[in-house]
């Protein structure tokens, strides 16, 4: 078996899930949806972590520092500006 | 370690099922959250066990970004977080980019002189080049998007077919450079291939998006927000990392999903989108040409509404712009104890971002049953007394109706069979799609030529004093 085919059968089946999560969305959730699955996106933060290694030459750190970054930015913002929509759902369904 | 990479997926996607629905969006949001925490958590132990990690750069790299990220989600108001969200994806795009250009330093392999990326598989040699590729492309095309979002106007330096040569140009030389990017052995050119497709893709992103008209920015927001995803999806493939595979192709497929339901709501196509039907930024010219223009002031405004039996309220992005939310719900009220039916009509792009308007109005607690969506609510328009319509224009404009146009076909809601309509904006100038708005022109159309915020406090302070 190639080496690769496991992470490709991941990938293949990963996509069709995602094809099928979302099927009917209410539109006041447009925005929070793409706000928060925006902030998964972020999950490149693994591997921009996984760059960061001793022994390499200083400008791939250079890259890993800010992919790290970066990466950080979209997480964090990306949570918080998702909390924040949804916070104002939540006071309403009391 | 694995199974914890097998949790965190798990708690995306039941985070993102859970974020489709009104009851369960909080608690979604938190899960997908704390699937985000595990999965830096384990990255980081895995790390450490490796006896590699540099702790220095992901120590500061965590602080620096995380401190960032912080202060733009805090400082952010309600009315500019579309942008926000157009630029934190620009971030995600880019840093998936950047691990793959680190990959092509940190690969021992592909120091020794005369082994190239053609040697390392296919997988890797396609995955480089295209994680470069996608994740430049989401970083400048969330950005035009995010410039035109806050109201920039951005044109295209080249129109018509001259554009797409300009644009398939790009697309050789990109084929060209990722070509020679894989199969070079020596390390010096490959450095200058990565730059340069970097550049040129960068450059593409921003060719793209950029003949693409402001009100179709949401659905471009959404369509990059995937393409992020399959950003790291690829970046996944290229450092060989199952949880960024499975994590981005989730994020990549269910944006796309999630695109498509936003142009249904908006009646077009994506491809329609994209290449940009309504996408040419045509001002027309009578834009501003108005004849017959009535307007009228808080006060009169406040003796209509006394009569009122029924009205509605069409919010738009003036109402945001002015965050006029509080004080539309005061006006709302006052309305109600009169005796009024007060119902909100809520276009399904209102606002910069499909659902904008309820985020809004739900931060002033505004009852939800009074929200109506723009199906639900046109057949009524034509038994309402008035219709306010708080700084939208292109969501309301019967232009739509007709055959052809820039706005042709777009549900709008039918604000002109109202008995009255009163518009609050702050002048005449054209909507997103920059057209003319032959509503302002019609009898029973009224114009508050004030700021949203200005003018409903206004129209409050008449109200109770004709009490």
């Amino acid at each position: 078996m190639d080496q690769y085919f496991p992470i490709i059968f991941v990938f293949v089946i990963a996509s069709l899930l995602g094809f099928e999560l979302i099927t009917k969305v209410p539109p006041t959730l447009h925005t929070p949806l793409m706000s928060g699955s925006n902030a998964i996106s972020g999950i490149t933060i693994v591997g921009a972590i996984a760059s960061a290694r001793l022994g390499h030459g200083w400008f791939s750190q250079v890259l890993a520092f800010l992919a790290i970054v970066f990466a950080m930015i979209n997480v964090v913002g990306g949570y918080m500006v998702t909390d924040r929509m949804l916070a104002s759902f939540k006071k309403k369904s009391k | 370690m694995d199974y914890l990479y097998l949790l965190a997926t798990l708690l995306f996607v039941f985070g993102i099922k859970r974020l489709t629905s009104v009851k369960t969006c909080q608690s979604g949001n938190r899960m997908s959250e704390f699937g985000m925490g595990l999965a830096i958590l384990t990255i980081v132990l895995v790390m450490a066990r490796s006896g590699v990690i540099n702790w220095g750069v992901i120590v500061a790299g965590i602080l620096v970004g995380g401190g960032i990220g912080l202060v733009i989600a805090k400082r952010t108001p309600t009315t500019q977080m579309p942008e926000m969200v157009a630029a934190l994806n620009g971030f995600g795009g880019v840093a998936s980019a950047l691990v793959a250009m680190a990959d092509l330093l940190l690969n021992r392999a592909l120091e020794v002189d005369g082994v190239g990326l053609k040697d390392l598989g296919v997988v890797p040699a396609v995955a480089n080049p295209a994680t470069i590729l996608v994740g430049m492309v989401t970083l400048t095309g969330s950005f035009v998007a995010y410039g035109k979002l806050s109201g920039k106007k951005l044109t295209h330096p080249f129109a018509g077919s001259k554009r797409h040569l300009l644009h398939a140009g790009v697309g050789l030389a990109i084929i060209g450079l990722a070509t020679w990017l894989v199969m070079t052995g020596s390390h010096a050119q490959m450095t200058i291939a990565v730059v340069l497709l970097a550049l040129l893709s960068g450059a593409l992103g921003v060719f793209l998006v950029m003949p693409i008209g402001g009100a179709d920015m949401p659905v471009v927001v959404s369509l990059l927000n995937s393409y992020s995803g399959v950003a790291g999806a690829f970046a996944g493939f290229v450092i060989g990392n199952e949880l960024l595979v499975v994590v981005g192709a989730l994020v990549g497929t269910s944006g796309l999903i999630l695109t498509q339901i936003m142009c249904k709501a908006m009646n077009r196509s994506l491809g329609n989108v994209l290449l940009g039907g309504m996408g040419e930024e045509t001002v027309a010219k009578d834009a501003k040409d108005y004849k017959s223009i009535k307007s009228a002031g808080p006060e009169e405004v406040a003796m209509l509404l006394d009569g009122a039996q029924s009205v509605i309220f069409v919010p738009g992005y003036g109402l945001a712009v002015a965050q006029a939310q509080h004080v539309v719900r005061e006006l709302a009220d006052l309305l109600q104890k009169k005796g009024a039916v007060v119902r909100y009509a809520i276009h399904p792009v209102a606002g910069r971002m499909p659902g904008h308007m309820n985020v809004l109005l739900a931060e002033s607690d505004v009852p939800y049953d009074q929200l109506w969506e723009m199906d639900r609510i046109n057949g009524d328009f034509k038994n309402t007394d008035v219709v306010i319509i708080v700084g939208a224009n292109d969501v309301v404009n019967p232009a739509a109706r007709e055959a052809s146009g820039p706005i042709a076909g777009m549900p709008i809601l039918d604000v002109d069979q109202a008995r009255t309509v009163i518009v609050i904006k702050r002048s005449l100038a054209p909507g997103y799609a920059g057209i003319k708005n032959p509503l302002f022109e019609m009898d029973n159309c009224l114009m508050v030529f004030l700021d949203a915020k200005e003018a409903l406090e206004g129209i409050v302070k008449e109200v109770k004093e004709l009490k």
